[in-house]
């Protein structure tokens, strides 16, 4: 898989490693009511959807940065790629 | 239909006119009483021992594909109970004496070949942690023997002792382990089930669930509408995408994991044999194939097949481990699509709905469960209690902080 990298271009899949759903970029808060519940949600519960999936990619062996990654589960198509720090600055990745 | 050694001989000498299949093909009844969705080995297990252990009856099998489609018939084949945590070792060992009479039990030739397991270690530290592991192996009555260099080179001495970097120190072997044909393991269960009656329906996907007051009624399947007054899912991989439609989320990703096998070779390898310092596996098939596999691709994956660096790196594990398997031609490659869990461990256990049960997130290692898994999922639709064995596969072991997680890694799925 080749990943469209906003800055460096298509790079290998293989120069990443992989988190999880981009949700994770959706911490809750911890001071808030119900935070045990909710950061039990948030650490354990997963949507994994088959079909397009909005994940965390890190490009462990290129520039070091966190990618969010938009990806068909069913077919391995990769769909677009922007850098976790614009998704999160736009307001988290639901 | 019985089968017997006397049963092949006459059955030879008249044209093999006599078999029958093995199961009928119904059609779905209006209700049932009990309704397993999946048709792979842990739903086809479950379904048997309903009926044979617990004595129940109206129980239908619902398989959206074709029996046995799914990671039963995918996988490597390996049966072992050499686990660490009390949460996970007397289930995995229940397993195991179950496997040790699965064919007498249902009159079905499951190849069923203890043929052991050896787990190599390479540094001292991991030493340590196989004995301590072999440990407790033996408190829950498994067997374990640790084995220094020279008993692993007697055994195995096609493997690269001088490799610099991952210098094999001993291994941990578990003796009663090996493997078994997986399509022989649900066809048995199938023939087992269809003979006291259960109706195992395949081409018949469950697309929701009927659920009134908090309590299941019934599923809605491409065949139309059953009823039924329990619900047990046992869907493998598809776990999340089934549980949606009854509004759950799971702790669990799908996950892609490929198996290869090569040409069939001269008997060269003795069991199972698996490399300690990367993801490495191999055993030999009766036909004389080498099976073998080693790491998840790592990605949520819904397309059942993976992806080349992933055939690399198990090939490179290969080389590292007996470089004799540079000679092979590989023959075959596949993936199939698993529930990774949150821990690495299963679930078996009721839901929040009234009536609907789950048995999901075997990762890698569900094969092996099989009869154990079959024999507690049914235990507890029958009973609504779990089985003693499988107390600890609650669903809500999360949120509680009760995880069993094997190799520590955390609430990384594809690090299990
Ligand atoms: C490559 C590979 C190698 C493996 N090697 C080993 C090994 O060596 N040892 C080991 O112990 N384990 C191994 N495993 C894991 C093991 O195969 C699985 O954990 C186990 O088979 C899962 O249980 P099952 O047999 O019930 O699954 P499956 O056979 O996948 O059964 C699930 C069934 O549910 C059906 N289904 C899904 N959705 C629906 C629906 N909506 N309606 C109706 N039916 C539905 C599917 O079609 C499928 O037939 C391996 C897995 C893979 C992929």
């Amino acid at each position: 898989m080749l990943i469209p990298h906003p800055l460096l271009g298509l790079r290998d899949a293989q120069e990443f490693t992989y988190l999880g759903d981009a949700a994770l970029l959706n911490r809750p808060d911890g001071m808030a009511e119900g935070a045990e519940a909710a950061f039990a949600e948030y650490v354990y519960l997963r949507d994994n959807p088959a079909g397009v999936h909005r994940e965390l990619w890190f490009h462990e062996q290129g520039d070091r940065s966190w990618l969010v990654v938009t990806r068909d589960t069913t077919t391995h198509e990769i769909l677009g790629a922007e850098l976790a720090r614009d998704v999160k600055l736009k307001g988290g990745a639901a | 239909m019985h089968f017997s050694g006397l049963r092949v001989i006459r059955e030879a000498l008249t044209g093999h006119k006599g078999w029958k299949p093995l199961w009928r093909n119904p059609e779905p009844q209006p209700a049932y009483d009990y309704i397993i969705v999946g048709g792979g080995g842990h739903g086809l297990a479950t379904a048997y021992y309903l009926a044979k252990t617990f004595g129940r009856a109206r129980i239908a099998v619902l398989e959206k594909s074709w029996l046995g489609s799914g990671n039963i018939g995918r996988n490597t084949t390996i049966i072992r109970s050499n686990y660490l945590l009390p949460g996970n070792e007397p289930f995995y060992e229940f397993s195991m004496k179950l496997w040790e009479g699965l064919e007498q039990e249902f009159n079905f030739n499951a190849m069923v070949s203890q043929r052991g397991i050896l787990n190599l270690c390479h540094t001292d530290a991991q030493r340590d942690a196989f004995r301590r592991r072999g440990n407790a192996m033996l408190l829950a009555g498994a067997d374990a023997e640790l084995l220094d260099r020279e008993q692993v080179r007697a055994m195995a001495p096609f493997l690269n002792f001088d490799n610099a970097r991952f210098p094999i120190k001993g291994g941990l072997l578990q003796r009663r382990a090996g493997t078994a044909r997986h399509d022989g393991v649900a066809w048995g269960y199938a023939r087992g089930a269809d003979m006291r009656g259960v109706d195992l329906i395949q081409n018949c996907e469950v697309t929701g669930f009927r659920i009134d007051g908090g309590r299941i009624s019934g599923v809605e399947t491409t065949r139309g509408h059953i009823a039924a007054g329990k619900v047990g899912v046992a869907v493998a991989g598809s776990s999340s995408r089934v549980m949606a439609m009854a509004g759950m989320r799971l702790p669990i990703e799908s996950h892609v994991l490929q198996a290869f096998v090569s040409e069939g070779l001269k008997p060269t390898i003795p069991g199972v044999i698996t490399f300690g310092a990367g993801h490495f596996y191999v055993s030999q098939s009766d036909k004389g194939g080498l099976v073998f596999g080693g790491d998840i691709d790592g990605y949520n994956s819904y397309a059942q097949r993976g992806n080349l660096p992933v055939i690399e790196d198990v090939a490179e594990g290969g080389m590292a481990l007996m470089p004799m398997i540079g000679r092979a031609r590989l023959l075959r490659v596949w993936g199939g699509i698993m529930d990774m869990s949150m821990d690495g461990s299963p679930i078996i256990d009721r839901t929040p709905v009234e009536g609907l049960y789950l048995n999901a997130g075997w990762c890698y290692g569900g094969f092996k469960a099989t009869p154990a898994s079959g024999y507690a999922f049914a235990h507890l639709l029958a009973t609504g209690r779990p089985h003693e064995t499988a107390s600890a596969y609650r669903l809500d072991r999360f949120a509680r902080g009760h995880v069993i997680d094997e190799k520590g890694v955390g609430a990384q799925p594809n690090l299990h």
